[in-house]
């Protein structure tokens, strides 16, 4: 369950922000979860209601955007998706693929009041 | 409390109390020199004033079209990685062992794949070379610091309650604790847990996995985060492997699918096989880094 400490992550980053920008509550937060990432967004999604309960982020919306994965393929010399992280090329079903994409964790942008 | 780790959750044993603002202001004051490369957010968790960190501001006047309809709020720019305050206080470890030449080695594994064994082991083999002191990370009891502190190594316990991983908050606040000497080796045992620390810096020079011949080979692709993050695997109870089907050529084939960087050792902590070259390991790493030879008594 470190969803839970991601969770926390997320709102104290968010607040943070929040107070900064004098706001009075934070009512949407969007966050890019990479579809290879370490974070499951159900988990997250599931924690965040309770992490948020008495911050500025209290009752906000949670705005999960997945991104694919994508890696490149040092045999075939090309971009290909990946749909596990470390996972085979789909073209050569060989194993030397760099990820490039579907590790994101971020927190990009949040709505306030 | 602080939110970053829920470290109302996490208990330092032998810490009295938790006395952040002291805690953190006495960091700083041993952070002196190191005040200008950070982006200063890891010191700033506890409703501190804060200045800007580059949040842009799209204002009322964006607000529509960023999101229809939504006339009377605003929509705050952050771009920043979820991890970033983890990765902040990871930084700031980092520079404290490097400042005084300290080797931190971050141990993963599974629960009971010998982790806690092999310490005791390889702290009895490098400690008449080199000064070790360990932290220990466990949901629950003490019992692992005592077996360190047996062997005459310092020793403190996190204990991370509900908390799945160590993470580098924790570890910050448990190395000032422990104060390990300048120049010694510094071996922070994680909880077992094959997945959640592998995404949590502690601000260690390498993490090393411990995997036991008694998990199956294929735990390196069914888990592979964890082999991915480290820079050595342990493979440990080797004198147990003429009982088992456990095939090592599959093991670290895929061990190394996952991470071809990786450097491997079969070790047994109960026989004592293969310490000989982990320990090698440890002291030309830890000489690397210029952590010095222990001082003769």
């Amino acid at each position: 369950m470190h969803e839970m400490s991601l969770t926390e992550s997320v709102v104290e980053i968010a607040v943070d922000a929040a107070r900064r920008n004098g706001a009075g509550r934070v009512s949407r937060i969007w966050v890019e979860v990479g579809a290879l990432s370490h974070v499951e967004p159900e988990a997250l999604a599931f924690c965040f209601e309770a992490v948020a309960a008495g911050t500025l982020a209290q009752g906000a919306r949670l705005e999960i955007e997945r991104i694919a994965g994508s890696g490149w393929c040092l045999d075939c010399e090309t971009t290909v998706p990946l749909a596990e992280r470390f996972g085979a090329c789909p073209k050569c079903g060989r194993f030397r693929v760099r990820m490039t994409a579907g590790d994101e964790m971020r927190i990009r942008e949040m709505e306030i009041d | 409390m602080c939110a970053v780790c829920g470290c109302g959750q996490a208990r330092i044993a032998g810490a009295h109390g938790h006395e952040h603002e002291h805690e953190h202001e006495h960091r700083q004051d041993r952070e002196l020199e190191h005040r200008h490369g950070h982006d200063h957010d890891h010191r700033h968790h506890h409703d501190h004033a804060h200045a800007p960190d580059g949040a842009l501001d799209y204002g009322a006047g964006l607000a529509g079209v960023h999101a229809p309809g939504l006339s009377q709020q605003r929509i705050v720019r952050i771009e920043r990685d979820i991890l970033s305050k983890n990765d902040a206080f990871a930084r700031e470890n980092r520079a404290a062992f490097a400042r005084d030449r300290i080797f931190a080695l971050n141990f993963v594994s599974s629960p009971g794949s010998g982790k806690t064994s092999l310490l005791v082991k390889t702290i009895e083999a490098l400690k008449s070379r080199l000064e070790v002191s360990v932290i220990e990370g466990d949901q629950q009891t003490s019992n692992d610091a005592e077996r360190i502190r047996a062997t005459g190594a310092r020793a403190i316990q996190i204990n991370t309650g509900k908390g799945c991983h160590l993470d580098a908050h924790m570890v910050g606040h448990a190395a000032q604790t422990l104060a390990p000497a300048p120049g010694s080796v510094l071996f922070i045992e994680n909880v077992g847990n094959l997945v959640c620390p592998a995404a949590f810096d502690l601000g260690e020079a390498h993490k090393i996995v411990v995997l036991s011949v008694t998990e199956g080979e294929d735990k390196p692709i069914k888990y592979p985060d964890m082999f991915a993050a480290a820079d050595l695997m342990l493979l440990n109870k080797s004198d147990l492997l003429p009982h088992l089907d456990f095939d090592v050529g599959a093991c670290l084939a895929h061990a190394l699918r996952v991470n071809p960087r990786l450097q491997t050792l079969t070790v047994s902590a109960r026989t004592g096989e293969g310490l000989a070259a982990f320990v090698a390991w440890i002291e030309a790493s830890a000489a690397r880094l210029g952590a010095g030879a222990k001082a003769p008594a």
